[in-house]
């Protein structure tokens, strides 16, 4: 007990947010590989393909990421696998984001016009090239922006890992409270710190997408 | 891997489960309807109010949806102590999630607002109609209308996200699936079912908003189209 905020106690909270940007950055490295995997499935040619991949997408969506964290970090070692904070924190939130951009990247995707899936078929492209030449490359424009909106959603769900016991901006907030017990103080920098991460990103996706809303009313003027 | 699961234990405390989705519920039900009726009254804030208001209202919308829920839970729980009220962990949780969901909700109605056509409004003033028939009528309902399915997925998430209620220890769901989960050393089996238990209110949640939705928008129902 005892002391009163000092210089330390802010580079702690610093460096927590350093933390909290590893973390995000990794749940969006690991999510977003998953998530491109079930976008694809998801718009498969096989039934069974699209249906288990749309059964993983409503089974993580309907669960808590909470949840999915006390899962992988006190289940799985109640069943035999040693598991540490920082490896449950970015396996939960690599298999919750990957059900959440999966479904945003599946919606852009399928947002491509239908005369581009026609004409790429018509030109004989086979079905890789359709999707690495003609889709993708329109469907990447379309999913940007939704794209960095939910990467703030990630950086908020990292705080999440605090429960876990990995030491990110939330966790490294409740530490320095227990010994100054000066929790409003405490808790208003950490949200201070949060919205300085969060706000640019959400202004950055606001005109990507009015940006994009632009563009795309240009090119489906004439038809 | 010596894999041996007994989900017996946990199954045997289901009326602890049951209680603890039933307010889980409730937290998602309360913090929807007020939520709700703050998000609507910011967003005609931000369309009609004074300039102060409209700024008031951004500001609120930006803090909450750029800050975690965990901090936003934390900030309340300590603030409302720090000027000495001591409220109960289910009145500080539903307060909480009521602050949050209310500045999505305000951003999405927003987003409804503005998908109104300027000549709806005009004609709906060239009817003869009064400004707040017209407000009624022409803007708020049809926007409701149209942003209805962003909304109700929007509120099914906040149901999910009361489970970082359980930080303050609010008696949700996930405040007993950790007490059951402490008490027969079963995490895993434990954090399933409640998974499971989740996913069920999930479905249930939007199949009731799926009816509220065909007896409030009539319109809807008949032509079995969206606006």
């Amino acid at each position: 007990m005892g002391g009163s905020l000092n210089l330390n106690h802010l580079l702690f909270l610093l460096q927590g947010a350093g933390w909290t940007v590893v973390l995000s950055v990794l749940a969006l490295v690991g999510g977003g590989i998953l998530g491109f995997a079930v976008a694809l499935c998801r718009v498969s040619a096989s039934r069974a393909v699209r249906l288990v991949s749309g059964g993983y997408v409503q089974l993580i969506q309907g669960t808590p990421l909470l949840v999915i964290m006390f899962l992988t970090y006190f289940g799985l070692p109640a069943i035999g696998f040693r598991i540490s904070p920082l490896a449950a924190a970015g396996a939960s939130l690599t298999i919750y984001v990957g059900a959440y951009l999966g479904e945003i990247w599946r919606g852009a995707i399928q947002s491509v016009p239908r005369p581009q899936w026609e004409a790429a078929e018509g030109l004989a492209l086979s079905r890789t090239q359709r999707m690495t030449r003609v889709i993708l490359p329109q469907a990447v424009r379309i999913a940007t922006p939704p794209t960095v909106g939910f990467f703030v959603q990630i950086i908020k769900n990292t705080s999440l890992a605090s429960v876990v016991g990995f030491v990110e901006l939330a966790r490294s907030g409740q530490i320095i409270n227990n010994s100054l017990f000066e929790p409003f103080l405490i808790y208003s920098i950490i949200a201070v710190i949060y919205f300085v991460l969060c706000y640019p990103l959400s202004r950055l996706s606001r005109r990507l997408e009015r940006r994009a809303g632009q563009g795309r009313g240009q090119t489906l003027a004439p038809a | 891997m010596n894999l041996n699961l007994d989900f017996s234990v946990v199954l045997e405390r289901w009326p602890s489960l049951l209680d603890g989705a039933m307010v889980t519920l409730q937290l998602a039900c309360i913090a929807t309807v007020a939520g709700g009726a703050i998000g609507i009254l910011c967003a005609i804030g931000r369309r009609s109010g004074p300039p102060v208001v409209a700024a008031l209202c951004e500001i609120y919308v930006e803090g909450i949806r750029n800050t975690p829920l965990l901090v936003q839970i934390f900030l309340v729980y300590f603030g409302l102590a720090s000027i000495g009220l001591q409220l109960s962990a289910m009145t500080v949780a539903a307060l909480a999630l009521t602050i949050n969901v209310g500045a999505y909700t305000t951003e999405i109605v927003r987003a409804g607002f503005e998908s109104i056509n300027k000549g709806q409004i005009e004609a709906g003033q060239g009817l003869g109609l009064s400004p707040a028939q017209v407000y009624w009528h022409v803007i708020l309902l049809p926007a409701i209308e149209r942003v209805y399915p962003s909304l109700t997925s929007q509120f099914v998430l906040l149901m999910l996200a009361s489970s970082v209620t359980s930080q303050i220890s609010a008696e949700e769901l996930t405040a007993v699936a950790n007490y059951i989960q402490s008490d027969t050393y079963r995490a895993f089996e434990t954090y399933i079912v409640v998974a499971l238990i989740y996913v069920v209110l999930s479905l249930v949640m939007r199949a009731g908003f799926f009816g509220i939705g065909q007896l409030i928008f009539p319109r809807r129902r008949r032509l079995g189209t969206p606006l």
